[in-house]
């Protein structure tokens, strides 16, 4: 059956695009050329209508009444929606504590919060009839901070977490050095460019179908269906990509979302709504910031004892994500170092602003950061190189090895990567520089330092690690692939393909990447915890499995050979001694029918969580990296320059490794943003005041570090059974910056002659720093 | 009698536009993405701070004709009116091939989420058209007004250092003579008036003209670059009408430099006036590249930062401390004041209904004088002031003759500082001098604390920023420097 096809392919070359192979992003051809399609790009049908949200101006107020006159006679005004035009529930918490209205009621508890939507024929007719309406308050005592908000005694949001092992107090009382602490750790908006957006069209009987720039559909699609009261298998929620997400648009897409759909049902025309950036930012959550308290005994080696830690979050008027968010925290308090006796507790509190949400790290950069802080406080204490500290510190193999939470560390590689990075970076003659150069005294001095990362792979709400997946072949042998991620520019889509790909062993461009939808896979879980690939990719990876099992029944029961004889070579088959090419193949299946379609599905293994006892194994392994930062700061004024970074990161064998790349120094710079020059900032009627790229900063090309070198640990293969070995990438590295926090540090510290922890909190502006300095003393004249 | 027609006329790519319908605050990008649903460039903040929207409007300077590039989200139609707008639509070729721009992005791994990317694209574009083998730095400082949040931009500028191919084979270089001829034959040399109900769009025909249509309309909103005025539509909604645009004037587009000192119209952009103010006021070359964005300052001009009034713009502590004069024309009429007299208080200038900035005026530096000008604030590039400053001092032997020391951030308005002038004044210019300057420096200021800076940081550094000056005039090293690999 040798055809013209099968001439062109050699039979050693390897297909195109297959796994561990560097493989451009599968939209980048569109994302160039502007035809990459976004919600807001989608053709609107004739009569849509668009909606605008009418928000709060009071952090917390009684709402006596609201005359919408003024809003239903301006120009193009369809109608206006409140709390009383929900025929469903009017909640939209995410985990089922009825505490998230999707119109306030009676009362508003944040500025910015939403009471209302205008639905009119224009977007800027809706926008501007939404200021109009007249809002009579009755204030109410409010808390914006964090700090105010713990003395204020406010609620939590929700419950509470306690992780402990071992003794503490006697600990600490036996420890030959102890020192207490304070962090504040800043917020962080997600800045994704392309801003919260849904499009709803209205279908038949009780369905509608709703594009929504989405981290998780079923969650929106449950959401939709709860403020509608129909069923879940009426509403349909697409998204073919979004203009970024980092876990805001994890549960925050449910407000965009649900107001569409309900206008679309109320009207019978497709409806829009696309907030403008500022009302973007003020309307929705953000990164929690911490306020954590640390008491740490330890010796003179710089050995921790006992550590002794309270967490407290701002998490906005709701509990949305804060728990798990806060959980996080503590769970990463330990970070790539070993505590004796440890007890971490967690606060989560009520604020009046805008409820807290995911992002990136999930709250566990808030967390680690105390551990890398923790073991900068003991080199000063002792006035030793923070890496030794760390080093004396690191999980032990087979001792010292678990964790506050009693999970045994089985896959720590962090002494191994510090030793590679220490000697790439060339560490220890650089430090010697910058002391030197720091000791000739003069306004710019400078500083260098390493930090690590260990971070838990898994969604701690442990039924979440599951996934599932639809492959199609279809009869000219070319491959459909859907699964429940989302693409949100990580490339888990182009990942997914390639592993297809490789089972199949067609080249890439023979799969076709298509939107997530409700409709194909069902009750997924949230494109988060970096666990798209893990998750998504081990479902596809079944399904294609399972037809391509099917495949070699049938073509060990046509041609009467073994099972194993039946062999995949790149875009052919071999069967026996005869070498098919895979279309040929595929229509011979087809005639004889074989199922060519199956639906993928995978689950985590092994892992498990008792949340009251603070006792398991919430994560299936560790991602392991570390970064070496130093940096230049000016004395007088608290600017900065980062110099230079290298990183060594941990992500397995990548199933692509310019993807990963990408992801790594991608969540370096966002989290050098975070520690840096990213400030959320409320004002005294508890306005959030930086709520658009004027006023709120995130890294420019020229803040990246001047040299940036980031490598991937190729040696790293994951001890699990991960797909093909590979580890997660979204979350792990946006803690590596950490080390420009401290490099910052030191070079606050030279003012003093680094006799003191100068304790920078994040993020660490140019005012923060300058602060520092004139707290140390100053410098010199 | 000059003459009138009702619509304004502009290149979209290929095609010629006519329109005779729009309002004063219509944009640009709405026009692409709405009106002719081209949807490549995209809507990222509506301020011009993000770059998402970033498209290339071409212009005739004298024979020839500059691309720059623009955002599209406060570039208001008005100001379109013979120019050629190019959108990332364009340059992809016929058979849809990549464009080399494109290419490099795609090879190098240049985009993740790709929201950001066709405008990425479009500022690329730009700088390659002016210098296809750019350095780290010039990247850099073309991509100040783009933002990602997903790559980190490494690989944007490694695609950035290796795009192939030549300009001068570029498709917009291949229809150079093409968009001239048609540009030129849709000028008339007419003003543009449109009235939509009470909404009124004036293009003035010529600075005469201006003074004309203002003399007729003392109430209009002046617009330039519109990037300030385009946020008050954006943002705050406001009603500019009737709105007069004046950025295509080249009457206003003068700079004359003399050995007294140059002389700018009001219409000169940051980005037109850069390569003056290198060679004439060296001391301001890196000042001035931290204002805005590129497209920022592509659109923006001298005489709008000032005549805008805000205590925050970049220009005029800078100005006022080389002692720049202001001109400001009403009809016929001109008047030159200090450029410091014309800020009077908060939203307060000194110009009459009627009255526009037309030019500014500023000495060079006496010889052997000491210049300099800071900016501080949250992110090194693309962001407000917390404290802007412009320094000049002459001594007579090693005595301060002259000290003119001007903040900005520190006040209602772009301030001088006076009682750390007199400090300086008649001493020796040394540290103890400074010192002294320093202390006074809280008499001049009471600022204010917002979410750029607290009242403290910005006293403290205002003081601190004097004695940087101080430390450079004696040769230490005081800057920030930024190696790239």
């Amino acid at each position: 059956m040798m055809n013209k096809q099968m001439d062109n392919v050699a039979a050693d070359a390897g297909i195109r695009g297959g796994v561990h192979l560097s493989q451009r992003h599968d939209s980048a051809h569109k994302h160039v050329t502007g035809l990459a399609e976004y919600t807001d790009d989608i053709p609107e049908p004739a009569g849509t209508l668009h909606a605008y949200l009418g928000l709060s101006d009071r952090a917390h107020a009684e709402i006596v009444s609201i005359d919408f006159d003024a809003v239903r006679a301006a120009p193009g005004v369809v109608g206006v929606l409140t709390a009383a035009d929900v025929p469903g529930s009017n909640d939209i918490s995410p985990v089922g504590k009825h505490d998230d209205p999707l119109f306030a009621e009676g009362k508003v508890e944040f500025h910015g919060q939403q009471m209302f939507a205008v639905i009119a024929e224009t977007r800027d007719q809706a926008r501007r009839a939404a200021k109009l309406a007249k809002v009579e308050y009755r204030d109410l005592p409010f808390v914006t901070d964090v700090a105010e908000a713990v003395s204020a005694d406010y609620p939590y949001v929700t419950d509470p977490l306690k992780l402990e092992r071992g003794e503490v107090e006697p600990a600490m009382a036996a420890a030959p050095r102890r020192l207490k602490g304070a962090m504040r750790v800043g917020g962080q908006d997600h800045f994704y460019l392309e801003g919260h957006i849904a499009f709803a069209f209205p279908g038949e009987d009780d369905e509608v179908t709703v594009y929504s720039s989405t981290q998780h559909p079923s969650e929106v699609q449950h959401m939709v269906a709860h403020v509608l009261g129909v069923p879940s298998n009426a509403v349909t929620i697409i998204v073919r990509r979004m203009g970024g997400g980092f876990g805001g648009k994890e549960t925050q897409p449910n407000i965009f979302a649900s107001i569409t759909a309900l206008a679309a049902k109320k009207y019978h025309r497709a409806v829009k709504l696309r907030p403008d950036r500022d009302d973007d930012m003020v309307a929705t959550g953000k990164r929690h910031d911490f306020l954590n308290e640390y008491e740490v005994g330890f010796d003179e080696d710089g050995r921790v004892l006992a550590v002794d830690g309270v967490f407290a979050a701002r998490c906005g008027f709701s509990a949305d994500l804060s728990g798990a968010v806060t959980d996080r925290a503590l769970f990463h308090a330990d970070n790539s170092y070993y505590y004796p006796a440890v007890r971490l507790v967690s606060r989560p509190m009520k604020t009046n602003t805008v409820s807290n949400t995911a992002f990136r790290g999930f709250g566990g950069p808030q967390g680690l950061i105390i551990a890398e802080r923790i073991m900068e406080e003991i080199a000063y204490a002792l006035g030793k190189d923070p890496l030794e500290v760390r080093r004396v510190n690191f999980y032990g193999d087979g001792e010292r090895n678990v964790t506050p939470y009693h999970q045994t560390v089985t896959d720590c590689i962090i002494e191994r990567v510090v030793d590679e990075l220490v000697e790439s970076a060339d560490y220890q003659a650089r430090r010697q520089a910058v002391l030197d150069w720091n000791a000739k005294g003069g306004v710019i001095r400078k500083g260098i330092a390493i930090s690590t990362v260990k971070f838990g792979i898994s969604f701690t709400a442990t039924w979440y690690n599951q996934a599932g997946a639809l492959v199609h072949v279809y009869s000219d042998g070319s491959v459909h692939l859907n699964h429940g991620g989302t693409e949100m520019g990580q490339g888990l889509f182009t990942k997914v393909a390639q592993v297809v790909a490789d089972v199949f062993q067609i080249d890439l461009d023979r799969v076709k990447i298509t939107a997530t939808t409700t409709a194909k896979v069902p009750n997924t879980s949230a494109t988060a915890a970096s666990s798209g690939s893990d998750l998504n990719g081990m479902a596809a990876e079944n399904a294609a499995q399972q037809i391509k099992d099917r495949l070699i029944d049938f073509a060990a029961e046509k041609y009467s050979v073994d099972r194993e004889q039946v062999v995949f070579q790149p875009n052919a088959v071999l069967i026996g001694n005869r070498r098919v090419s895979f279309d040929d193949f595929i229509k011979e299946a087809y005639i004889a029918r074989v199922h060519l379609s199956a639906a993928g599905f995978y689950k985590t293994p092994d892992i498990h969580w008792d949340r009251a006892a603070g006792k398991g194994r919430p994560f299936y392994y560790f991602a392991y990296g570390a970064a070496c930062s130093e940096v230049s700061v000016d004395t007088l004024t608290g600017e900065y320059v980062v110099d230079r970074a290298d990183v060594l990161h941990d992500v397995g064998r990548s199933l692509n490794p310019a993807v990963d790349k990408g992801q790594v120094e991608g969540a370096f710079v966002q989290g050098m943003g975070w520690l840096t020059t990213e400030e959320l900032w409320w004002d005294d009627k508890g306005r959030l005041r930086t709520h658009a790229p004027s006023t709120y900063k995130i890294p420019l090309a020229g803040d990246r570090p001047a040299i940036f070198n980031v490598k991937l640990a190729e040696w790293s293969v994951n001890k699990e059974p991960t797909i093909r070995r590979s580890k997660a990438v979204g979350e792990p590295p946006f803690m590596l910056p950490i080390s420009v926090l401290e490099a910052l540090s030191m070079a606050v510290a030279s003012v003093a002659d680094y006799r003191e922890c100068p304790r920078l909190d994040a993020p660490a502006t140019p005012e923060r720093v300058l602060k520092a300095i004139d707290r140390l003393g100053g410098r010199e004249a | 009698m000059t003459a009138v027609r009702n619509e304004i006329r502009f290149l979209l790519n290929d095609r010629e536009e006519r329109l005779s319908a729009i309002r004063s605050s219509d944009n640009l990008l709405d026009h692409l993405r709405l009106s002719r649903r081209l949807r490549g460039t995209k809507e990222g903040c509506a301020e011009g701070d993000c770059g998402a929207c970033t498209v290339l409007v071409g212009r005739r300077v004298g024979e020839g004709l500059v691309y720059e590039p623009v955002n599209a989200c406060i570039r208001l139609m008005g100001s379109l009116d013979l120019t050629h707008v190019v959108t990332v639509e364009h340059l992809a070729g016929a058979n849809g091939e990549l464009h080399p721009v494109q290419q490099a992005l795609v090879d190098h791994h240049g985009s993740q989420c790709g929201f950001c990317t066709p405008g990425f694209v479009m500022s690329l574009y730009g700088l390659w058209m002016r210098n296809s083998r750019p350095s780290v730095a010039e990247i850099e400082e073309a991509l100040q007004g783009n933002l990602c949040r997903c790559t980190g931009y490494q690989p944007i500028i490694e695609a950035a250092r290796s795009i192939e191919g030549s300009p001068a084979e570029d498709k917009l270089a291949a229809e150079r003579a093409d968009v001239l001829a048609r540009l030129a034959a849709m000028d008339d040399g007419a003003r543009v008036e449109i009235r939509t109900g009470e909404d009124e769009v004036i293009v003035p025909a010529s600075v005469d003209d201006l003074a004309e249509v203002l003399a007729s309309r003392p109430k209009a909103t002046v617009v330039a670059g519109s990037t300030d005025v385009g946020l008050w539509i954006t943002k705050l909604m406001r009603n500019i009408s009737p709105a007069v645009f004046i950025a295509h004037l080249s009457g206003l587009k003068g700079v004359e430099v003399t050995p007294e000192g140059v002389t700018i119209g009001a219409g000169v952009s940051y980005d037109e006036f850069q390569s003056v103010l290198d060679a004439e006021f060296p001391h301001l070359s890196e000042y001035w590249r931290r204002i805005g964005g590129w497209q920022v300052r592509a659109m923006g001009t001298v005489g709008g930062n000032v005549a805008n009034g805000s205590p925050i713009g970049d220009t005029p502590p800078a100005l006022i401390a080389l002692g720049a004069t202001v001109t400001l024309r009403k009809g016929a009429e001109r008047r030159t004041l200090p450029l410091e007299a014309y800020f009077i208080a908060y939203g307060k200038q000194d110009r009459e209904p009627g009255e526009f900035v037309e030019a500014l005026h500023v000495p060079k530096p006496a010889a052997g004088s000491l210049d300099a000008a800071y900016k501080v604030s949250k992110r090194r590039e693309e962001d407000i002031s917390a404290v802007a400053c412009g320094f000049h001092v002459e001594l007579d032997g090693n005595r301060v003759k002259v000290a003119r020391l001007a903040y900005g951030g520190m006040a209602a308005t772009p301030k001088r500082a006076a009682a750390a002038e007199a400090a300086l004044i008649g001493r020796p210019w040394a540290l103890d001098t400074v010192a002294a300057a320093e202390a006074a420096i809280v008499q001049d200021f009471q600022p204010l604390s917002d979410w750029r800076a607290s009242a403290g940081y910005r006293a403290r550094v205002a003081a601190n920023l004097l004695r940087r000056f101080y430390l450079e005039t004696a040769g230490e090293t005081v800057r920030l420097v930024r190696e790239t690999a």
